[in-house]
């Protein structure tokens, strides 16, 4: 399987992505600086945690209309996986390849703690590690991930069956408790927690290990 | 030519920031604030000349980059 992961003025979750994957993985794998305008035969690509661009304009604004976004697009009308995680959902969200946006946390708060989740469905290449139901701990650290759409995409998104992952004890004002939502193809995820932190027992868990393994055992060829 | 975009939140969309204002203003003694919503404010210097053809030009920056149009509006105004 080959992963790459993409990287911005400021990502800072970038390192731990490549190494969360390249140990389920066991090859090496590629940062892809934001101004490529290529992108290489991936069968995943994942967009890191931080504050590209410093947040300017709004959460993942700009780093979604950086050159290599555009590619990360045609990578997924291809049918290829794209997973985000805090920032990277954010970046997904205004690029367009996931519904709704990541506003403000309701309590206006910087919000760095372990939550609780929920997993609402197995039968994906992210979330197919763990059993649909189960309850997982996940470390969360943002100040924009308070998840809103519209009535009516909220709706579809429900009907859909698009919501991966919900929050056990909302933190930030998520509707619907919403912590994951995936695209209507299930081929992009986007998840404010963070499954990269949580793969080693060094690092205090890992309950983020299932993710990348299960996706190792979905698209290695 | 000069334009002013002004982005606001959409009705209905929750402002954590405005209520937090709001009850900072109230707080200071200002009562009789009914709701306090926090927008941005984004100045532009075009090297276009026409009105239209800028309002266009800035309708289409709106559309792309500045606003969200998932949760925000925005207004233009051009400046003769």
């Amino acid at each position: 399987m080959k992963a790459c992961v993409i990287v911005f003025p400021a990502s800072n979750c970038d390192r731990d992505m490549q190494v969360a994957l390249e140990a389920s993985i066991g090859s090496p794998v590629d940062m892809v600086w934001h101004r490529d305008t290529q992108l290489g035969d991936y069968d995943l690509v994942t967009v890191p945690g931080g504050f590209s661009y410093g947040d300017y304009l709004r959460c993942g604004a700009m780093a979604a209309r950086s050159p290599i976004m555009a590619e990360v697009i045609k990578h997924a009308e291809r049918g290829r996986h794209v997973l985000g995680v805090c920032n990277g959902f954010q970046v997904l969200c205004e690029a367009g390849l996931l519904p709704g946006v990541l506003m403000r946390n309701a309590n206006l708060k910087f919000i760095c703690k372990d939550v609780a989740l929920k997993v609402e469905r197995n039968d994906t290449a992210f979330t197919n590690g763990y059993t649909a139901g189960q309850t997982l701990t996940y470390p969360v650290a943002h100040h924009d991930g308070n998840y809103f759409t519209d009535a009516e995409t909220l709706k579809a998104i429900e009907g859909n069956g698009q919501v991966a992952f919900r929050y056990v004890d909302n933190p930030n004002g998520s509707l619907g408790d919403i912590a994951g939502v995936l695209n209507e193809a299930g081929n992009v995820l986007g998840l404010m927690p963070h499954p990269e932190r949580l793969v080693d027992p060094l690092l205090g868990g890992t309950d983020g290990k299932p993710m990348f393994d299960g996706l190792v055992k979905s698209l290695a060829a | 030519m000069k334009v002013k975009v002004h982005v606001t939140l959409k009705n209905g969309v929750l402002d954590p920031q405005g209520k937090a204002i709001e009850h900072t203003l109230a707080s200071l003694g200002f009562g009789g604030v009914n709701e306090a919503r926090q927008g941005k404010f984004i100045e532009l210097d075009l090297a276009e000349t026409d009105a239209d053809a800028a309002r266009a030009q800035v309708d289409e920056m709106c559309k792309k980059l500045l606003a969200n149009t998932v949760i925000e509006n925005y207004t233009i105004d051009i400046e003769g």
